[in-house]
């Protein structure tokens, strides 16, 4: 039986900790503008205007067709340079953790995007029809009483996707950003403890995940219980 | 900012005449394996684990409910890790000293796979417990009234129909498993993302590479829409409205 | 034949779908079990081939308990017919292998027997033609009909109808009490949960009258509908026949 020794952990939790909030810090970034800017797609796509919509689609196909590894290893290979070039920035680490912001911004955006659209449609056809009728302009119209609506009904799943974002971060791994994941690898390797570590890592993901997953599911039920 | 796409012809540095076009096809090939090789334990894997999670019994609803909740609450590349690094330290010395013996790819390969099929497989789970669970009651009742056992009832009644509802879902956790391969670089796996990196570190044609690299991901997804929407077409029910009855 | 005793079903949250139900099916009778939504009818009828539990009380078919915990449910079954409101058809089998595949993989029998005999009860219910048609291309009427063909395909002792008629449109409905009629008047045993009053008068032997769990009325035929004794039966006939 292998021989456990979990001593390396608790003196590593300062840096662990460190890798955790910027785990946080991605998440809760690529959450906010994710969803604005998913919003804004998903509406585009909803557009009647043929290239609008078309924009949209491509935008929601292209980012949905590939795997996040990639999006990233482009973001860390091509943009940093990018940004360092057009800002005449030193390239330091902060740079790479905005490319992984940016990164995961726009590749959850597709994501969000469509549930943000499935969201919209379940919101009944007349709905929009009366608050047109009643004089609103077609932009009050979705922000007073289509959105809010819309917003209501897939929160479970917008939060369901933002776990799944949480985990994605994980794979920043692949650049120079140290989050949660790679601080424990980090420890892991220096202390030569690297299966207590991952296993530890592990753990905490499923703890994080599994409460919040109930804590949505729960959510979940009394909505449908209300309507 | 020029593109150069002949860079896919010239001669790479692994010798034998191999060109970078001949690279990045070693890399698609190992990508269609390992996805299909998972592909086959996720189905396997998440049907049963989805039958379980449908029936009276307790204790197998039970294990499959752990299953599904820590296969899909833990990231993937920290299961790939774990996989990898951690069940050859884990298991019986003798499996875990034969692990360690394999040729490192065997090795990378054969864990990337397990972690790939468990992982999508809790996916299908649920997913074929959803299509099992759209089916109307009446349809088990009546499979039960005349006299089927219940896995009888399972075979005949539920399961052929279950099947068909989830083909475009299971559609998509294909995609995904193909995407969610690409993990497998981070372990050594030279599969076609690792091959988009190598190719941008030996050539420098970071555009090219990606670019190229993109599309045959996306090629890859075309044909798998293309073949399940066959498989669709195939499994039609003369005259059932896909939804689950009345 | 079916032996109902003070039988009650309670849910696990308190709710009490069944009380102290008491009757009995003799062979060759045609009983006709009526009520109110709500009432346990169809409740009542699914206990009698075990497709519902009950907590108190005894059921015995042909000798059998069904209740007993060493009891072959599935050969049980076998040999009781059911007929279900929504008809429930295997929509992946043709009208032919919905027939047969009970037949051959339940009862044993040969594909070839399996099939003549699947064939000869289409053409009682004269559906014989659509044998090789599915499920979603036939009208309510005729899925139903085909359901009787497939409970009568393994030789039942009895049959056992939940609401047979009521998810049909009305001028499908004459088509499946005709088969109904016609399987009473050859001596089949029949329990039938229904609101066709029309074929209670026609070939019932006896009607039981439920509401609220209870079985309020157990009466002959003449009796039920000449001077029904229980008010609530009065006033259910009322309702219902006033149409």
């Amino acid at each position: 039986m292998y021989d456990f020794d979990w001593s390396p952990i608790p003196r590593a939790i300062p840096f662990l900790w460190a890798g955790m909030k910027v785990t946080l810090q991605i998440t809760v970034v690529a959450m906010l503008v994710g969803i604005g800017l998913g919003t804004v797609i998903a509406i585009m796509r909803l557009s009647k205007n043929r290239v609008v919509s078309a924009l949209s689609a491509g935008y929601v196909n292209l980012f949905r067709a590939v795997p996040l590894i990639m999006v990233l290893l482009w973001f860390f290979l091509i943009v940093p340079s990018l940004i360092v070039r057009i800002f005449n920035l030193p390239r330091t680490a902060n740079v790479q953790v905005t490319s992984a912001m940016v990164a995961f911004s726009l590749f959850q955006a597709a994501y969000y995007a469509e549930i943000i659209r499935a969201g919209i449609q379940s919101v009944k056809a007349g709905q929009i029809g009366a608050a047109l009728a009643l004089g609103m302009s077609y932009g009050q119209a979705m922000r007073l009483v289509v959105l809010p609506q819309a917003f209501r009904n897939m929160t479970p799943l917008l939060l369901t996707q933002t776990i799944i974002l949480f985990q994605d971060t994980s794979l920043v791994y692949v650049s120079a950003v140290r989050d949660f994941f790679g601080a424990a690898n980090i420890v892991g390797t220096r202390d030569g403890r690297i299966v207590e570590l991952i296993l530890f890592a592990g753990a905490v993901y499923f703890v994080i995940c599994f409460v919040l997953s109930t804590l949505v599911k729960r959510w979940q039920d009394r909505l449908k219980v209300a309507a | 900012m020029d593109l150069n796409w002949h860079v896919f012809l010239e001669p790479a540095p692994s010798g034998g005449g191999a060109t970078y076009l001949d690279w990045t096809i070693a890399g698609l090939k190992i990508t269609v394996m390992l996805s299909m090789a998972s592909w086959v334990i996720a189905l396997l894997w998440g049907s049963v684990m989805g039958v379980f999670r449908t029936m009276p019994n307790r204790v197998l609803y039970g294990i499959a409910t752990v299953y599904v909740e820590v296969f899909r609450n833990i990231p993937l590349l920290v299961q790939l890790f774990i996989w990898y690094f951690v069940m050859p330290e884990l298991v019986p010395p003798a499996l875990g000293n034969w692990y360690k013996q394999l040729d490192p790819v065997t090795a990378m390969f054969l864990a990337s796979t397990l972690c790939l099929g468990f992982f999508t497989g809790a996916r299908i789970c649920e997913q074929v417990r959803a299509g099992i669970e759209s089916l109307s009651k009446g349809q088990k009742a009546a499979g039960l009234a005349l006299g089927f056992s219940l896995r009888q009832t399972y075979n005949y009644v539920l399961l052929p129909m279950a099947f068909r509802i989830i083909v475009p879902p299971l559609a998509s956790e294909m995609v995904n498993l193909v995407k969610n391969s690409a993990v497998a670089s981070t372990i050594g796996l030279l599969e076609l993302a690792a091959m988009g990196r190598q190719l941008v570190d030996y050539t420098a044609r970071a555009y090219e590479s990606f670019t190229a690299i993109t599309l045959l991901y996306i090629a890859l997804n075309l044909i798998i829409l293309g073949f399940m929407s066959w498989v669709e077409l195939k499994a039609r029910v003369p005259g059932f409205i896909s939804g689950g009855g009345r | 034949m079916i032996d109902i005793r003070n039988v009650s079903k309670i849910y696990p949250n308190g709710f009490q779908a069944l009380k102290d139900c008491s009757t009995h099916v003799d062979k060759g009778e045609v009983i006709v079990v009526c009520g109110p939504s709500g009432s346990g009818k169809s409740t009542l009828i699914k206990c009698v081939n075990a497709l519902e539990d009950f907590q108190q009380g005894e059921i015995v078919v042909n000798g059998i308990s069904v209740g007993a915990p060493k009891t072959d449910l599935p050969k049980l079954r076998s040999h009781v017919g059911m007929v279900f409101q929504h008809f429930e058809l295997f929509p992946h089998m043709s009208v032919l292998e919905n027939l047969t595949i009970a037949q051959v993989k339940v009862l044993g029998r040969k594909k070839e027997e399996a099939v003549e005999r699947g064939l000869k009860l289409l053409d009682r219910v004269g559906l014989r033609a659509h044998a090789p048609k599915f499920p979603g291309q036939l009208s309510g009427g005729q899925q139903q009909r085909v359901a009787i063909a497939r409970a009568l395909a393994m030789d039942p002792i009895c049959m056992l109808f939940d609401e047979p008629t009521s998810a049909l449109d009305p001028e499908m409905i004459n088509e499946v009490l005709d088969v109904m009629i016609q399987l009473a008047r050859e001596g089949m045993t029949m329990m039938v949960v229904t609101h066709e009053m029309g074929f209670a008068r026609k070939v019932a032997h006896r009607v039981v009258f439920m509401d609220q769990g209870l079985v309020v009325e157990d009466a002959m035929k003449e009796d039920f509908f000449g001077k029904p004794r229980s008010e609530r039966a009065q006033a259910f006939l009322s309702k219902i026949l006033s149409h």
